[in-house]
């Protein structure tokens, strides 16, 4: 990144000197409006979030005592983060392989059919385009009751899939699945139409079968492709909580509930906003190590294709 | 890969057709229930059609419910949201990629750095932030927080980068300044790149529910995901048919838009999804 900052400027015309001068200023106001926002609304609340998870302030900013790593150690002797963070590690997991798996699939039936590509575009990614509230509410009020829910109603079981601890994750990650999978799909998408055509071409002449074309042109090219959107989903799974919240409000007996779901709760209704920062510091540091693993992917590409 | 339609294409078309049937049943059973009259929407064993059409949810949540306000609040937040995030975010990209100042490595690096920051972890602090400004239950609180997004800058300073320097001189060469070039010059150009992000922001803001949800507590100011999450906490009782109503009304706005634009959106989607390439 930072070799390539000096390039438009090596570049100046004669009077370099003239223009750099007007550069400096401009270069300022420029990036100022932007800088003012992201200081206020993202640097200075890292910070305060980082200060208050030392204190015991709570949510309408009264009884703001420094109690050192009070907090921190509350946190990690408590049933309920430990369960919370568990449920959030679990979710991740049991999301992530189908979401990936399944977005890779639908990509290369629908890359390989040639005709009615809207359809099947919409079928798949239609889905992402809704609101947590609208998938929710249509999957908590009409698909998983028990009695006249489409999904027993169609398999002819008899499952509780909201309201048994053991099948409630299960029902919330298949949600998600059908929620989120656009996503993937769109990504892998994109990343099998930018594979030269001519690639294939040549392999036919070779005799190569469809499942030899899979196996040794397609899956190699995605690979890293498939790296990203596992990074990608990762965060994105580790971030879990409005589906949740919303459908099984971290129940039947905190088997669902989520870490940002438990930070909300000690912070929001229990005015615990001190240890709600603590809390979600702890997903906050889980994250930042899965960000710095896609930073490092996107500095690989980055060389690969420069 | 012939165009010829094989027994392999074939087969691929069953496969999809039935994945495609799976993942619109949901979709369907919402649009289905909310045409039945409601006495017959929790019948045992189910049946996709009642005994007759009709429309009396739709006009019942659309006389009664917040569901037209709400969509008014949430359409004009994602809209104000992104139109603020492309113009400061290109306007920085643009000063980090082309022009020079002091501190400006240290500055883009803070920047980076803020990609990794997943807003979900500061609902605390910035809560208390607003609290202290004074901005709880207003637009402004649901609108701000979501204008400081880092991807779309390094997004743009990446595209930027590679905008030809000569395009820029010619112009600096006519007289034009800093300003004139970048918004007559350098954002016509952009168009592309800044519909992909428009598109992302949008989707991504008209979609977000827990900041929102967290700043307004009046039904005037909620959006449409934060308004449904109270109809999920039983405003309307027990009434599927109009609940399935608010689902496909709910739905509906962004899907239309999906049919209609299709290659810009997967187009937008893509781009800004795959930023990393």
């Amino acid at each position: 990144m930072t070799t390539t900052v000096a390039a438009p400027v090596t570049a100046a015309p004669v009077t370099k000197a003239k223009v750099r001068r007007g550069w400096t200023q401009h270069g300022l106001l420029f990036v100022a409006p932007f800088l003012i926002v992201y200081a206020v609304f993202l640097i200075w609340p890292t910070l305060l979030g980082l200060q208050m998870s030392f204190s015991s302030v709570n949510i309408a900013g009264g009884n703001d005592r420094f109690v050192g790593f009070d907090n921190y150690a509350e946190a990690f002797s408590d049933p309920r983060m430990w369960r919370s963070l568990w449920n959030t590690l679990v979710f991740t997991v049991l999301s992530t392989i189908p979401l990936v798996f399944l977005g890779l699939v639908f990509a290369l039936l629908v890359h390989n059919l040639r005709f009615m590509q809207w359809l099947w575009r919409l079928s798949f990614f239609g889905p992402f385009l809704l609101p947590s509230a609208v998938v929710s509410l249509l999957w908590l009020q009409m698909i998983y009751p028990p009695d006249f829910g489409l999904l027993n109603g169609t398999l002819g079981t008899d499952i509780l899939w909201l309201g048994d601890p053991s099948v409630a994750m299960w029902s919330v990650v298949l949600t998600t699945v059908w929620w989120t999978v656009g996503f993937n799909f769109l990504l892998y998408l994109a990343a099998l139409q930018s594979i030269p055509q001519h690639l294939y071409e040549a392999a036919a002449i070779d005799g190569a079968t469809a499942w030899d074309k899979l196996r040794s042109i397609t899956l190699p090219l995605l690979r890293r492709t498939t790296a990203l959107i596992v990074v990608l989903q990762l965060v994105a799974s580790l971030k879990v909580f409005d589906q949740i919240y919303l459908m099984t409000g971290g129940g039947p007996e905190d088997s669902t509930r989520p870490i940002i779901e438990y930070a909300y709760d000690v912070g929001f209704t229990g005015y615990r906003i001190g240890y709600a920062s603590a809390v979600s510091y702890i997903l906050f540091v889980l994250i930042v190590i899965v960000s710095l693993a896609q930073l490092r992917l996107f500095r690989k590409r980055e060389e690969v294709t420069s | 890969m012939t165009k010829r339609f094989s027994f392999g294409q074939l087969v691929l078309l069953v496969v999809t057709l039935a994945l495609a049937v799976i993942w619109l049943a949901p979709l369907a059973w919402a649009v289905a229930t909310s045409l039945k009259p409601e006495a017959e929407t929790t019948k045992i064993p189910l049946e996709w059609f009642g005994s007759e059409i009709t429309f009396d949810a739709y006009a019942l949540v659309l006389g009664t419910g917040g569901i037209v306000k709400w969509a008014i609040n949430s359409t004009v937040t994602a809209l104000v949201v992104t139109f603020m995030t492309v113009l400061f975010s290109a306007m920085a990209a643009y000063g980090f990629a082309r022009t020079q100042f002091r501190g400006q490595r240290a500055l883009l690096g803070l920047v980076l750095a803020g990609i990794m920051v997943p807003p979900q972890v500061l609902i605390a602090p910035l809560f208390a932030e607003m609290v202290s400004f004074g901005l709880v239950d207003t637009w402004w609180a649901i609108i701000l927080p979501q204008v400081a997004a880092p991807l779309i800058v390094y997004i743009l300073f990446k595209f930027f980068q590679d905008v030809p320097a000569e395009l820029e001189q010619a112009a600096f060469v006519d007289g034009a300044g800093r300003w004139r070039v970048f918004f007559q010059i350098v954002l016509p150009l952009s168009r592309p790149v800044l519909g992909a992000v428009s598109i992302f922001t949008f989707i991504n803001t008209w979609n977000n529910f827990l900041w929102p949800f967290l700043v307004s507590t009046d039904p005037n100011t909620m959006t449409l995901p934060v308004g449904l999450a109270n109809v999920v906490q039983g405003t309307f009782g027990l009434r599927y048919a109009q609940i399935m109503a608010s689902v496909v009304l709910a739905g509906l706005p962004l899907l239309v838009v999906f049919v209609l634009f299709q290659r810009q959106i997967i187009r937008g989607v893509a781009h800004t999804g795959l930023a990393g390439q």
